[in-house]
C-alpha cells in the first residue's frame, strides 16, 4: 500500500515536471526582454499590438461557433445511432478517427477544391464559414466520444419512450431530455475543441484567416522574446476561457448528485 | 363495445415470432395483468399497445378509434417502466409536470396538478428533489405520478416493481391498485409474478410462447385452468397419471384407487389423462363429507412453513404434497403413518396426459 502510493507520487511529480518545466522555461525567457533585468517588457509589447486582440477575438468566436455547430450536428446524430442504429456504431467510431488520419493540409485542399468558385471560397465570410466547417470536422472525434459517453450513462431508449408517452415529439425530446442530460459530457468535448481551435495554424493559414494561430506564428518569425510572452499569455487565456465557459454553464446539468442515470 | 380492443395481433421479428394471434377486450376502468414466463411476449404486446412497436398484423382500438399505427406521442397513454426512466435533469415536480408542459398547459394548472399528484403518491415534501436523490420505490411512485399527470386513457406498466425489494413491492402494488381504483383508469400491468397478478387484477391474461393461454378472473385462472400450461404455471400442482374408467360418470383410476371428478369427462373411457391436485384441497379429518374422494398415502416428510404445514407423501409411486392450515389443535400425521387424504370431486383438474 505505502509502496504503491510512493510510486504513484513519483509518477505524478515526473508528469507534472514534464508538463510544467517547458512552461516555466518559456515564462522565464519571456521576462528577459530588457537586457540585464527581469521585467514585463515583452508582455507590454504583446498587448500593444492590435493584431493580438483581433486575432484572439477572431479565434474565440470561431471556436464558439465550431462548438455550437458541432454539438447541434453530433448530439442528434449520436442519439439516433444509440436509439435506432446501434449496429452503425463501429462505423461511426471508425469515421471519428479520420480527422487524425487525414492531414490538415489535405483537408483544406479538399475543401477548397470542392467548394471552389462557390460563395464559400470567393468571399471573406465564406472562407470563415469554410474554416468553421473544417474545425467541425476536427472536433468530430472529441465531440462524438464525449457525447457517446454521456449517452451511455443514461437509458436513452427508456427516456425517449417515457417522453414519447407523455406526448413529446422529436425536437422536445432532443432539447429538453437528451441535450440537458449529455450537457456535462458535451462540455468536456467542447473544451478540447476550444483549445484545438485557439491554437490551430495550418487550416487557418491556408485559408488566409486572421486567426490566433497564424498570428503567433507570424510573431515568432519576426520577434525574439514576444513569442514566448505570447505563448504564456495564450496559455493563460485559453485556460481562463475554459474556466469562464465552465462557470457560465454551471448549474446546467449539474443538479445530479448521483450523476445521470 | 370494449374500451380497448386487440384483434389478431401478431409481431414477427427477423429472428422469429414474438406475439401470435392475441385477442383481448378490456373494459373501461378494468385492471388487466399480462402474466407469463420470460420471453412469452408480454412486453412486446404492451409495447404495441403503447405504440413503441408496430404490429406485423392485427388491430388495436382504443375508445372506438383505430390506434394501430398512431405514433405514441398522440395516443395519450401513461407508461411506467421497470427502470423508472425518470428524467435525471429534472426535479420531481418537473418530471411530473413534463407531459403537461409539453401539451402547453398554463403554469398555474401544471402547479396544481403536480401538487395533487404529489399528494396522491405521498411525496409532497420531495417536489424539489432530483431522481438520483430518491429511493427506488420513491422513484417509481414519481414515475407513476408522471404517467398519471396527463390523465391518460390507458395506464401501462411493465414489471414496475421487479427492481424493488419484496416488502416495498407489496406496499407499492397495493398503492398502485388503490390509485387505479380511485381514478378509474383502465390499466394493463405486465408481470411474471403470479401472486402479483392474482392479487391485483380484475382479469389475468396468461401468455405462453407468444400466445394467450387463458383470460379470466384470478379465481377462474387458479381454480379452473383451461390448459395444462395454465394449471402448472399458476400455483403449485401435484400431477398424477390417471386412466379414465368411466367417462360419463367421471371416474378415474390412480394407482388402483378410484377418484371421482363429479362431472362427465371429454376423454374416452380407457384413455390416459393427468389428474392435477392443488396442495391446499386436502383434508385429513373428513371435512368434505362422505362423498369426498379418498386416496391413501404414507406421510414421509413434514415441513413447517408458518401459516401452513406441508406434508410430503407418495401416491402410487408419485410424489404428492399437501398443505394443512396451522390452526389451533391441528393434529399432524406421524412420519410413516398411513393416512387417508380427503378431497372434493370439484377440486380435481383433469388435464391431457403429460
Ligand atoms: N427487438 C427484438 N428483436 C428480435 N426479437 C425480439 C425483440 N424483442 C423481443 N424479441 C423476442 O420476442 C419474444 C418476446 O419478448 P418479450 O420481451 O415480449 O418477452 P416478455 O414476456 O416481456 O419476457 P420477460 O418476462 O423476460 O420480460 C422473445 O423471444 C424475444 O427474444
Ligand atoms: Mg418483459
Amino acid at each position: 500500500m505505502r509502496r504503491a502510493s510512493y510510486w504513484s507520487w513519483l509518477w505524478l511529480i515526473l508528469g507534472s515536471l514534464y508538463f510544467a518545466l517547458p512552461l516555466l522555461a518559456t515564462f522565464q525567457f519571456s521576462l528577459l526582454a530588457k537586457k540585464g533585468e527581469i521585467g514585463l517588457t515583452a508582455y507590454a509589447s504583446v498587448f500593444r499590438d492590435s493584431g493580438f486582440a483581433s486575432s484572439f477575438a477572431f479565434s474565440f468566436q470561431t471556436a464558439l461557433a465550431t462548438i455550437v455547430i458541432s454539438a447541434l450536428l453530433i448530439v442528434p446524430t449520436t442519439y439516433w445511432v444509440h436509439l435506432r442504429l446501434p449496429e452503425l456504431r463501429p462505423l461511426i467510431e471508425f469515421l471519428t478517427l479520420l480527422p487524425f488520419v487525414v492531414p490538415a493540409v489535405v483537408l483544406v485542399f479538399g475543401l477548397s477544391r470542392s467548394y471552389n468558385r462557390t460563395p464559400l471560397t470567393n468571399s471573406h465570410g465564406g472562407l470563415h464559414l469554410l474554416l468553421i466547417a473544417a474545425y467541425v470536422v476536427l472536433s468530430f472525434p472529441y465531440m462524438y466520444r464525449a457525447v457517446d459517453t454521456g449517452l451511455r450513462a443514461i437509458n436513452v431508449r427508456a427516456l425517449t419512450e417515457a417522453a414519447q408517452s407523455l406526448g413529446a415529439r422529436w425536437p422536445t425530446i432532443l432539447f429538453r431530455v437528451i441535450f440537458p442530460n449529455v450537457f456535462v459530457a458535451l462540455l468536456s468535448g467542447a473544451f478540447v475543441t476550444f483549445a484545438i481551435v485557439m491554437g490551430e495554424f495550418t487550416i487557418a493559414a491556408l485559408l488566409a484567416q486572421p486567426a490566433f494561430g497564424p498570428y503567433i506564428n507570424l510573431l515568432s518569425s519576426s520577434k525574439v522574446y514576444e513569442p514566448s510572452a505570447l505563448a504564456v499569455v495564450s496559455f493563460a487565456l485559453t485556460w481562463a476561457s475554459i474556466g469562464l465557459l465552465q462557470w457560465l454553464s454551471r448549474g446546467v446539468g449539474q443538479n445530479q448528485p448521483g450523476g445521470p442515470r | 363495445m370494449p374500451f380497448l380492443e386487440i384483434v389478431n395481433l401478431h409481431k414477427r421479428y427477423p429472428g422469429g415470432v414474438a406475439v401470435e394471434q392475441v385477442n383481448l377486450a378490456v373494459e373501461r376502468g378494468e385492471f388487466i395483468s399480462f402474466l407469463g414466463p420470460s420471453g412469452c411476449g408480454k412486453t412486446t404486446t404492451l409495447r404495441m399497445i403503447a405504440g413503441f412497436e408496430t404490429p406485423t398484423s392485427g388491430t388495436l382500438t382504443i375508445d372506438g378509434a383505430d390506434m394501430t399505427r398512431t405514433p405514441t406521442s398522440q395516443r395519450n397513454i401513461g407508461m411506467v417502466f421497470q427502470s423508472y426512466a425518470l428524467f435525471p435533469n429534472m426535479s420531481v415536480a418537473d418530471n411530473i409536470g413534463f407531459g403537461l408542459r409539453v401539451a402547453g398547459r398554463p403554469a398555474s394548472e401544471i402547479r396544481e396538478r403536480v401538487a395533487e399528484l404529489l399528494g396522491i403518491i405521498h411525496l409532497a415534501d420531495f417536489a424539489q428533489r432530483y431522481p438520483a436523490q430518491l429511493s427506488g420505490g420513491q422513484q417509481q411512485r414519481v414515475a407513476l405520478a408522471r404517467a398519471l399527470a396527463i390523465r391518460p386513457r390507458v395506464l401501462l406498466l411493465d414489471e414496475p416493481l421487479s427492481a424493488l425489494d419484496a416488502k416495498i413491492r407489496i406496499v407499492l402494488r397495493h398503492e398502485i391498485r388503490a390509485i387505479q381504483r380511485q381514478l378509474g383508469i383502465t390499466t394493463i400491468y405486465v408481470t411474471h409474478d403470479q401472486e402479483e397478478a392474482l392479487a391485483l387484477s380484475d382479469r389475468v391474461v396468461v401468455m405462453n410462447n407468444g400466445r394467450v393461454e387463458q383470460i379470466g378472473t384470478p379465481s377462474a385462472i387458479y381454480n379452473t385452468p383451461q390448459t395444462a400450461f395454465v394449471a402448472s404455471f399458476i400455483g403449485t400442482l401435484n400431477v398424477l397419471p390417471a386412466r379414465v374408467v368411466n367417462r360419463d360418470a367421471g371416474h378415474l383410476e390412480v394407482g388402483g384407487q378410484v377418484v371421482r371428478v363429479g362431472r362427465a369427462l371429454t376423454d374416452a373411457t380407457g384413455s390416459q389423462v393427468t389428474l392435477a391436485l392443488r396442495p391446499e384441497i386436502f383434508s385429513l379429518n373428513g371435512a368434505y363429507g362422505p362423498d369426498a374422494n379418498r386416496l391413501s398415502a404414507v406421510a414421509e416428510e413434514l415441513s413447517f412453513l408458518g401459516p401452513t404445514v406441508r406434508v410430503r407423501t407418495h401416491v402410487a409411486g408419485h410424489a404428492l404434497s399437501f398443505d394443512l392450515f396451522n390452526t389451533t389443535g391441528l393434529v399432524l400425521p406421524q412420519l410413516g403413518e398411513q393416512i387417508e387424504l380427503h378431497f372434493a370431486p370439484e377440486a380435481c383438474l383433469v388435464l391431457p396426459p403429460g
